[in-house]
């Protein structure tokens, strides 16, 4: 995933002259070919985020389209009052992008981790929000983007290099249906959808078919055509790699146009995590890995 | 200006007078020597508790309407406390301190890719120098050679509670300043033609720190350099008092 970005933004940035590439100190190798190609328009910022954000909102000023690149919770909460006042205040073209969302390094240790950015960035106005999956969908999301005049965050995960997605041709800022099924729908959200797909495998063995959607587009977000979605089922599973409180479904649970749903959580407790091992070995420790997700859903089926 | 000063913030009841004396004397000197708009040379007050001293130089240098000026604070009103972004011509909008050099440094690398001649200035306070974002932009700032980034900081020796200098280490700033990689100046924040004399110079490859030794309250002699001013609103009999001595 982040290769398909450092190459993609690289392309894009052929045609387009305004793009701007800060990093925060990170990204070995990754954007050699992009400093290469347009030495005056990539800027090592240092490990100095708060004013890396600063002066990508200068240059958004200035009619540049930045894109700041580092790991996320040093962005988005080291930084969050760059980021709304800076960006989201002047409401600025700057392009967050954060790596190593969620449980990306989960090895890392709880600094690393990043499982309250969405809570925060979905409470700065103005601020656009996208979580592509797969290679393929950061792809077409940063297509999309980079021609709209607004400030973003983009969750990246680490490597993901699968493209899992790119069969279902799934589309920016649409609720992406790649399963079809009955009674229960899985909303997932990222990279994490790989572990539904396994889930659902199991569930079938059971005899319990749901539906999978995935969203890469969260902020803004049509809640009205979700909930013409969600008519037909009697359980909505909303999957995250983030904390349970604060996250998409939050935003759901709080939005008006989705009453009276039965609306379950599959995210993480609000906790600081140590020992968790591989991104893997987390989230099945977690319970939100496909074997986690399956438990609970069986567990609601079968009460 | 001090005078539309004293009136307005005993008008709206607005915080800071001390500070927006301290600084009006600077803000006045960019503006009457350099234009300041886009494409032209531009202005960050990164002090943005002094949005009262930079309406009034907007004011008298007819940038803003008579009516404008005087709707400070005011319900509806762009002008508030702190400058937004909303007003045209406020490049970002300030208050929380340590901000506007990152923005400044944005500008100039603009500027600079863009090959334009002109400068960018930014107004920090000594207080603004206990941010760490202040010396992250810096060391930037100089890392990459910004030499159209003019940067002045108003040396009044206090902040909101006690002197700048028992709070943090400020202590010889200026050469903090050039051991960062600075071209630096020192010199009297109330002496217009010493300020104007160093803007006005050429850019090279530093970027420019100008260290203005300032009088928190300048101007009315009951004011000065007594730091109750910070919050303090005159009553209508100081007031008078006040534009007596200007």
């Amino acid at each position: 995933m982040r290769d398909a970005f450092a190459q993609r933004l690289t392309k894009l940035a052929k045609k387009d002259s305004k793009i701007f590439l800060l990093s925060g100190d990170i990204g070995n190798k990754l954007f050699d070919k992009f400093k290469s190609n347009f030495p005056n328009r990539f800027i090592n910022c240092g490990i100095a985020e708060n004013n890396m954000i600063g002066v990508a909102a200068g240059l958004a000023k200035e009619g540049y389209k930045p894109f700041v690149y580092t790991i996320t919770p040093f962005l988005t909460s080291r930084s969050f009052e760059q980021i709304r006042l800076d960006v989201g205040c002047s409401n600025l073209n700057v392009y967050i992008v954060g790596t190593g969302s969620g449980l990306s390094y989960s090895r890392l240790g709880p600094t690393h981790h990043s499982l309250e950015d969405l809570a925060l960035m979905q409470s700065i106005p103005n601020l656009e929000i996208s979580i592509p999956g797969d290679p393929y969908e950061i792809e077409e999301i940063l297509s999309k983007v980079i021609k709209k005049n607004k400030p973003h965050y983009i969750r990246l995960g680490k490597k993901n290099k699968t493209r899992f997605l790119e069969k279902y041709k799934t589309k920016y800022n649409k609720i992406n249906c790649l399963l079809k099924g009955k009674k229960i729908a899985i909303i997932s959200l990222g990279p994490i959808v790989e572990e539904a797909f396994k889930a659902i495998k199991m569930l079938e063995i059971k005899g319990i078919k749901p539906s999978l959607y995935s969203i890469n587009h969260i902020k803004p977000f049509d809640f009205k055509n979700l909930s013409k979605k969600l008519k037909s089922y009697n359980k909505i599973f909303i999957l995250e790699e983030h904390y349970e409180w604060g996250g998409f479904a939050s935003r759901i649970l709080d939005s008006q146009e989705i009453k009276n749903f039965n609306i379950i959580k599959i995210a993480i407790r609000n906790k600081f995590y140590n020992g968790l091992g591989e991104q893997s070995e987390a989230r099945k420790f977690l319970k939100i890995d496909s074997r986690g997700i399956y438990n609970k859903i069986l567990g609601y089926e079968t009460r | 200006m001090r005078k539309d000063i004293l009136i307005m913030t005993t008008k709206a009841k607005s915080a800071h007078l001390a500070s927006c004396l301290s600084c009006v004397d600077i803000i006045a000197t960019i503006y009457s020597n350099f234009k300041i708009k886009n494409n032209e040379n531009r202005f960050i007050l990164s002090k943005g508790h002094a949005a009262l001293a930079l309406y009034s130089v907007l004011y008298r240098n007819k940038i803003i309407s008579k009516k404008l000026f005087e709707s400070f604070c005011k319900k509806g009103s762009i002008l508030e406390e702190h400058p937004s972004s909303k007003l045209k011509g406020i490049e970002c909008s300030t208050g929380s301190l340590g901000h506007g050099l990152s923005f400044g440094n944005g500008l100039a690398i603009s500027y600079k890719l863009k090959k334009k001649t002109q400068k960018i200035f930014v107004l920090l306070s000594d207080g603004e120098c206990n941010e760490g974002a202040t010396w992250e932009g810096f060391m930037f700032a100089s890392a990459k050679k910004l030499g159209n980034l003019f940067v002045l900081i108003d040396f009044n020796k206090w902040q909101a509670t006690d002197r700048s200098l028992n709070v943090l280490h400020l202590q010889n700033l200026r050469e903090k300043l050039k051991n960062f990689g600075w071209n630096t100046y020192e010199l009297d924040g109330h002496n217009s033609k010493l300020i104007k004399r160093i803007l006005k110079t050429r850019i090279t490859s530093k970027p420019v720190a100008i260290v203005c030794n300032t009088v928190k309250g300048k101007g009315v002699d009951f004011m000065e350099d007594d730091n109750n001013w910070h919050y303090r609103i005159p009553t209508i009999l100081e007031l008078k008092k006040a534009i007596k001595t200007l």
